[in-house]
This record gives C-alpha cells, sequence and structure tokens, in this order.
C-alpha cells in the first residue's frame, strides 16, 4: 500500500500546472520532472525508415524533435493515476476499454502486491488507459514513427544500424521470454539518446499502434495484408533481415485497443 | 453417438461448408469476432477432444467411421529447453515441446480449433496448418497475442500428413525457434493397422555459437539468412532418440514413422540404416506412392509416413543422408529392435581373413611367406592339446548358440525331439553312425522315412543356410551334449560334403 500522506490528485495537477508555466515560458529542460519522476530527455530532429510502405509512401519520414520519457511508466506511477481517476481502477473500468486482463498482476484495484513491484514497468494495461495516463499527465502517447526514431539509436551512436553488436543484442533480449515478475523500469542501459529499455524490457504501445499494416483505401493498390504471414511477409519491406522491427511490426498488429496483456506496457512523449 | 445416421453428419458437414461461404457477421467488440452458420450447424456432430501427443508419440488411430466435432486446444509456450548436452536455447513451442503435439482427426471432421498463447510469451503468434483450406492456413484467424486465446474452425477435406507452423513474421525465425508440428487427417476408411507409430521431425536450429558451444545460445539471423544451421535435429534436440529415448520395437513388427520437415530451409534425405522402408506415403499422401525405398526426400515444410517391418534384431539409425548433418550436426536417432536372430536375413561377421591384394613381386612374396607362417603357427596351436580342448570348447558354445537359435524349435532344448514326429539328437543311433550323413542334411536338408534308436519318422527338414563354421559348430555341439560323445566335426569336414553334395 502507498503511504496515505501521498495526496496525489494534489500533487498531479501542481505538477501539471508547473509543467505548462514552464513550458510557456520556454524552460523546456525544467519539465524533465513529470508526473513519474523518470525523466525525459530530448530527441532531436532526424528520420525514420517505415520497415513497410506503399509504392506512393516515402522511404523516409522525417520527425520532428521531441521529448520521450526515459523509461517506461511504473506500477507506482499508474497506481497514483488510477487512485485519482476511479474509473481506471481494475473494478470500474468498462470492458470496452480494457479485456479482463486489465492490471491482472496486481493485488487489488489499488493494491500491487508481489507480482508487480512498484517499480516495475506497469504492464496489462489498454490503449485506452495508456492513452488517459499520458492524457492526465500533460502528455501523450509517442507514435510509431517518433517511437521508432528513438529505438533506432544505438548504445553509443545515433544510429544502432552501424553500431557493431547492437542488432545481435537487441535480438537477443527479444528471444527470451518475459521473466515475471518484471525487473526496475530504467534499469536498462541508456542508448545514445539516453532513453532506456525502449528495446526489450517490455512492448510499448503507440499511439498509432493500429495502422502497422492495416490495408486502407489509399494504399489498396500495395496489396498490403493487415499481418505479415509466412513468405508474404517480406514482400516490400524495407529490410528483410530487421528481425526485431518485423517483431515490433507483428505484435502491434496483433493486439487490439482493449487488449491488456502481460508484457505490454507504455511510456509517454511530448512536443516540446 | 454411435447409432446416429452417417448420412445426418454428412449433411450437417456440407451444409456447414456451404454457410461457411457466406459473409461473416463482424460482432461488436469483444470476444467473440464472427459467427459462421458452419459453427451452428456442426453442433449436430458428435464432440470430441483431441488427444494431443509429445513425439515420438503418436495417438491411437481413429475408429470411429462417422465424421465429429474435434476440438482442438492447443498452447504456444516460450521455454528454456536443451538443445544439446551443455546448450540450452530459447524454444518457441506449440504445447512445450519440439516438434508441436501431434493431432490426428478423419477425413470430413470439422475441427474447432483454440491457439492459446502464454501470458508469459514475449511474442504474438499464429498457426497455419496445411490441412486447412483457406487463407493463411488459419495463419490470420489465429493471430494471438500473448495472454490470448483466438478460435477458428475448418473441414478437413483433404486426407494425408500435413505440417503445421507458425506464420508470425520473421516466419523463419518462429519456424527454426521450433513452431512446428504435424496433423494427421486420416482417409475415411483410415490407414492399414501396423503394430507401431512413431513421430519423428527434423529442424534446424541457428545457433550463434558453433555447434556444442555451451551456454544459452542465442538464434542468428545472419546464419539463418544464409542457411548455415550449427543443429540439424530430431525431434528438437541433440540425442532426442538416442540410448533410453531411442524408439523400441520387437522383431516382426511392421511400423510406421509420420516423418516431417519443418525446416525452415534444409530438406531431409530420410533414411534409416539397415532398412528399407516397405512403403512410402510420397509427401504425405495417403496413398501407397513407392515400394522398397532406401532414402525418401522430404521437403522443408512437406512429410512423408513410410512403413516396414522390422525382421531382425539390432540397433538401426535414423539419419538425414546428407551425413555432415548426422555426423556433425545431430541429425541421427536410434531405432532398437529386440526380439531373436535371424541369420539367414543376416548372419553378423562370418569371416574376417588376410587379404593380399595387388602387391609388389617382394611385397607379394613376403606376404605369401608371412601367411605360410600363420598357417604353420596356427597347425603348431592346433597340435597343442590344450588348445585343441579350448579350442573345442569354444566351437561347442557357438554351435550351443546355433542350436538355440534355429534346431531347438524342433529338436527341442535337450535333444529329446518329439516322439513320432522329430526324431531325437540325444544318445541317436542314425546321428552317431554317420558324421557326414549328418553333415548332409544340415546343409540339404532331409525327407523320407527314417529309422531312429529303432522308431520310425516321416517328416520334412529344410535345408539350413549357415556358414561352414556355423555347421561345424552345431554338430560338433549336438554330438557332445546331452551325454552324446560322437566326436567332432571341422569346417573341413563341412567344406568337403559340401563339395561331395554340390
Amino acid at each position: 500500500m502507498r503511504p496515505p500522506a501521498a495526496h496525489p490528485s494534489v500533487r498531479l495537477r501542481l505538477r501539471r500546472t508547473l509543467a505548462a508555466l514552464l513550458g510557456a515560458v520556454g524552460l523546456a529542460a525544467a519539465q524533465a520532472e513529470d508526473l513519474g519522476g523518470g525523466g525525459t530527455v530530448l530527441v532531436p530532429a532526424g528520420e525514420y525508415l517505415p520497415l513497410i510502405r506503399s509504392k506512393d509512401e516515402p522511404e523516409r519520414v522525417p520527425v520532428a524533435a521531441f521529448r520521450l520519457d526515459v523509461r517506461p511508466v511504473t506500477n507506482a506511477e499508474f497506481l497514483d493515476f488510477v487512485r485519482t481517476h476511479p474509473q481506471w481502477r481494475r473494478s470500474r473500468i468498462s470492458p470496452l476499454f480494457a479485456d479482463q486482463g486489465y492490471l491482472d498482476d496486481w493485488a487489488g484495484d489499488l493494491e500491487l502486491g508481489p507480482k508487480a513491484p512498484a517499480d516495475a514497468p506497469v504492464v496489462r494495461v489498454s490503449w485506452f488507459a495508456a492513452r488517459a495516463f499520458a492524457q492526465a499527465a500533460g502528455k501523450r502517447l509517442p507514435t510509431t514513427a517518433e517511437w521508432e526514431r528513438a529505438a533506432a539509436a544505438g548504445f553509443t551512436q545515433a544510429d544502432g544500424a552501424t553500431e557493431p553488436g547492437f542488432k545481435a543484442t537487441v535480438l537477443a533480449g527479444l528471444t527470451r521470454p518475459s521473466v515475471m515478475p518484471l525487473p526496475a523500469a530504467g534499469s536498462g542501459r541508456a542508448n545514445a539518446f539516453g532513453v532506456r529499455d525502449l528495446l526489450s524490457l517490455v512492448w510499448e504501445w503507440v499511439d498509432d499502434f493500429n495502422t502497422a499494416m492495416v490495408t486502407g483505401e489509399s494504399r489498396g493498390d500495395t496489396g498490403l495484408e493487415r499481418n505479415l504471414f509466412c513468405g508474404a511477409g517480406a514482400a516490400g519491406v524495407r529490410d528483410p533481415s530487421d528481425f526485431p522491427a518485423f517483431m515490433r511490426a507483428g505484435f502491434r498488429s496483433s493486439v487490439r485497443a482493449n487488449y491488456a496483456v502481460p508484457n505490454l506496457g507504455f511510456r509517454c512523449a511530448q512536443t516540446p | 453417438m454411435k447409432h446416429h445416421s452417417f448420412v445426418r453428419y454428412t449433411a450437417a458437414a456440407l451444409a456447414g461448408l456451404l454457410t461457411a461461404a457466406l459473409p461473416v457477421t463482424l460482432a461488436s467488440e469483444g470476444t467473440v469476432l464472427a459467427t459462421t452458420g458452419g459453427k451452428a450447424l456442426a453442433a449436430d456432430l458428435p464432440v470430441e477432444i483431441a488427444v494431443l501427443t509429445e513425439a515420438p508419440n503418436v495417438p491411437p488411430p481413429i475408429t470411429r467411421r462417422h465424421v465429429a466435432k474435434v476440438v482442438v486446444n492447443l498452447e504456444v509456450r516460450e521455454v528454456v529447453k536443451r538443445l544439446a548436452d551443455g546448450v540450452e536455447y530459447t524454444f518457441w513451442t506449440y504445447g512445450g515441446n519440439v516438434p508441436g503435439s501431434f493431432i490426428r482427426v478423419r477425413e470430413g471432421d470439422f475441427v474447432e480449433f483454440h491457439l492459446n498463447n502464454h501470458p508469459t510469451s514475449r511474442m504474438p503468434h499464429n498457426i497455419d496448418l496445411h490441412a486447412v483450406t483457406g487463407p493463411g492456413g488459419g495463419a490470420a484467424s489465429s493471430f494471438t497475442a500473448p495472454g490470448h486465446s483466438s478460435r477458428f474452425s475448418f473441414t478437413a477435406l483433404n486426407p494425408g500428413l500435413y505440417i503445421y507452423h507458425c506464420a508470425t513474421a520473421p516466419v523463419p525465425m518462429h519456424i527454426a525457434n521450433g513452431m512446428y508440428g504435424m496433423i494427421l487427417v486420416e482417409p475415411k476408411d483410415g490407414l492399414p493397422k501396423v503394430d507401431r507409430e512413431f513421430y519423428v521431425m527434423q529442424g534446424e536450429v541457428y545457433t550463434g555459437g558453433r555447434h556444442g558451444e555451451p551456454g544459452l545460445q542465442n538464434f542468428d539471423p545472419i546464419k539463418a539468412e544464409d542457411e548455415r544451421p550449427p543443429y540439424v535435429v530430431f525431434n528438437g534436440s541433440v540425442g532426442s532418440l538416442v540410448g533410453d529415448k531411442a524408439l523400441q520395437a520387437k522383431v516382426g513388427d511392421n511400423i510406421r514413422i509420420y516423418f516431417g520437415v519443418g525446416g525452415p530451409n534444409v530438406t531431409s534425405s530420410f533414411h534409416i540404416i539397415g532398412e528399407i522402408f516397405d512403403t512410402v506415403y510420397l509427401e504425405g499422401g495417403v496413398t501407397p506412392a513407392q515400394r522398397h525405398v532406401q532414402t525418401t526426400m522430404v521437403p522443408a515444410g512437406g512429410s512423408t509416413a513410410v512403413e516396414f517391418k522390422v525382421e531382425v534384431p539390432g540397433t538401426f539409425i535414423l539419419v538425414d543422408h546428407s551425413l555432415s548433418r548426422a555426423f556433425n550436426k545431430g541429425a541421427l536417432g536410434m531405432l532398437k529392435v529386440t526380439g531373436p536372430d535371424n541369420q539367414l536375413i543376416y548372419s553378423g561377421k562370418e569371416v574376417d581373413e588376410v587379404y593380399i591384394g595387388q602387391a609388389s613381386d617382394a611385397g607379394f612374396a613376403a606376404s605369401k611367406r608371412e601367411a605360410e607362417l600363420m598357417l604353420a603357427k596356427e597347425k603348431a596351436i592346433a597340435a597343442n592339446p590344450q588348445i585343441a580342448s579350448i579350442t573345442r570348447d569354444i566351437q561347442f558354445e557357438r554351435g550351443k548358440k546355433v542350436f538355440l537359435t534355429s534346431c531347438f524349435a524342433c529338436h527341442m532344448a535337450n535333444g529329446e525331439g518329439l516322439p513320432a514326429v522329430f526324431p531325437p539328437l540325444a544318445g541317436s543311433d542314425f546321428l552317431k553312425a554317420d558324421k557326414d550323413r549328418a553333415i548332409k542334411i544340415v546343409t540339404k536338408g532331409l525327407s523320407g522315412p527314417i529309422t531312429v534308436n529303432g522308431k520310425s519318422f516321416n517328416n520334412m527338414m529344410p535345408p539350413q543356410e549357415f556358414s561352414d563354421d556355423q555347421v561345424a559348430d552345431v554338430l560338433t555341439y549336438v554330438m557332445n551334449t546331452w551325454g552324446n560323445t560322437f566326436g567332432s566335426v571341422s569346417v573341413n569336414d563341412v567344406k568337403r560334403v559340401r563339395a561331395e553334395n554340390k
């Protein structure tokens, strides 16, 4: 149980006001103090190379500078959120917004318990719930382009693809089953932008997860399927050997917005 | 259930097929995403829960002769398991093992498939069953996030032995990590009855380390792309079918092996050392396609059922006859057959002697001289009464083995024979009277009336396909046991009598 003196609603409101004030006067660096206390970093403007694109889409998508949480949102932070937003508690959430696995690792509505350490990333949260948290924190979920832009950095170089051993380390992390209960968020090695645990601690929601491979009217000519199956999965792909990118894209297309998955969490982003 | 009309089931299944082709209705966001008329009509079918087995076991043959609704519950688990001694690997599995659980249904069955992805899985997974007629073989309908469960249904239209595998990108990685198995759709009238059925699958593992490098190994995407697997294994690990885990059978058994190749890349030249496949169901079909096959080619993502009768005891080695895979990479298993020898079919080693071959004159002379000296040495040894006694004892014991394999069934274990049917050997005046006649009877057989110890016998003894040594040994045995002291028979005696009776 959290100590009763937390007064989270007051704290939250204060923080949001402070953040807005600081933002207004252009003190971006001071925004590092956010809802969770994990800090944020500025990811400089750059490019995103989509794994899959139609003929009409550019090979390189420009990504404006944005701020990204250093680490995923923790159980303790999400507990603060559901205290002040009771409609997102496990017992009260509508099945439209989260399936029955929602916060299932928690011991109770307002109790974390042994399967959900306070400093571990919160998982089993739906896209709706993650979005609501971000909104309450005065932030938003990152887009696929932003998330992939941040995750493309290596540990020492801005482009991980050219960093020796980086891809192999990432893939090795992804092939192991999730360790439960999860280790503390932020304990992984920081990448070149200062972001931690992007690649192998938990999967993370992105705002536009469901555009991963949707066949829309506008791209009907590409013959893309929503899901990447079998050999067909490699057709029209940037780099068929980028297995981690396939795994992320595959994961995003396997979920629906109300899914609460055991190893799927989130972090927040902000437009500076 | 068994009194239900076969026609009714068939009609229900057909109606299910027809309605399944109609547009599906999308339900609101929830657990049930779509409903089809097929499901409702299949409600009339008797329901069975599919028996799933771990390799090398196969579920029992289907004895019913009507269609049923078969419910399959298959769980996907990502587990760290042994790949070889001291080597571990994170396998992605259907049912916790590689290959995945064996599924057995009957042609025409309506299969309700539940794919359950364990909450500890990191990846989403799905299943493409080659037995499914429909886009993706069920892959799109079974795409399942960790901690979720998907359901889809299909009618098993085509009989055959089919591979199933995960079809989630990157597919070669999902398959190389162990996500393959087989489903047998038995033809309506079943398959021929056999004594034993086994389930064996071949697949490659692309580890970062070389073959045998200890510790937990990672998947290496470069080796996969280049198709350079450090491991090619049967049933998921090196040694999965070796030692006390070998396949077991008895002499005389008819055996069927359901053999599949998960791949993802490498075709198998499937062969069993010391056996010939009596029947091969090529490419997993249900019609015997070829007989008397030594090695059958099985493609990645394909299968073959082979049948053969084991005639003699011993250990038979299953290999991919692309032999570096068997010798260096692990594609090796064993079938251990127990039971009596049949020296007519296989003798074991009969002769090991000096072979001079083509040599230079000097070398030839030296070899000739050496052979002469060896002969002189053997004569000297044979002339030594102590060694002669030991030699006779050895011959006696060898002869006893031959007798207990080929002779005792008629002449009985103590040589007493069967009154009026098979003559006795113990105390037999007939045997004592003529050594050469005894050799001739063993090598050429005997039919017609004879008199032994005053009693007449009129039967037929077939010629025995023994080597000269075996004839000498077995006769020496019967002439010197049960109180008989009739002398001994040498190999030269046998050669002489054979020559005289050509």
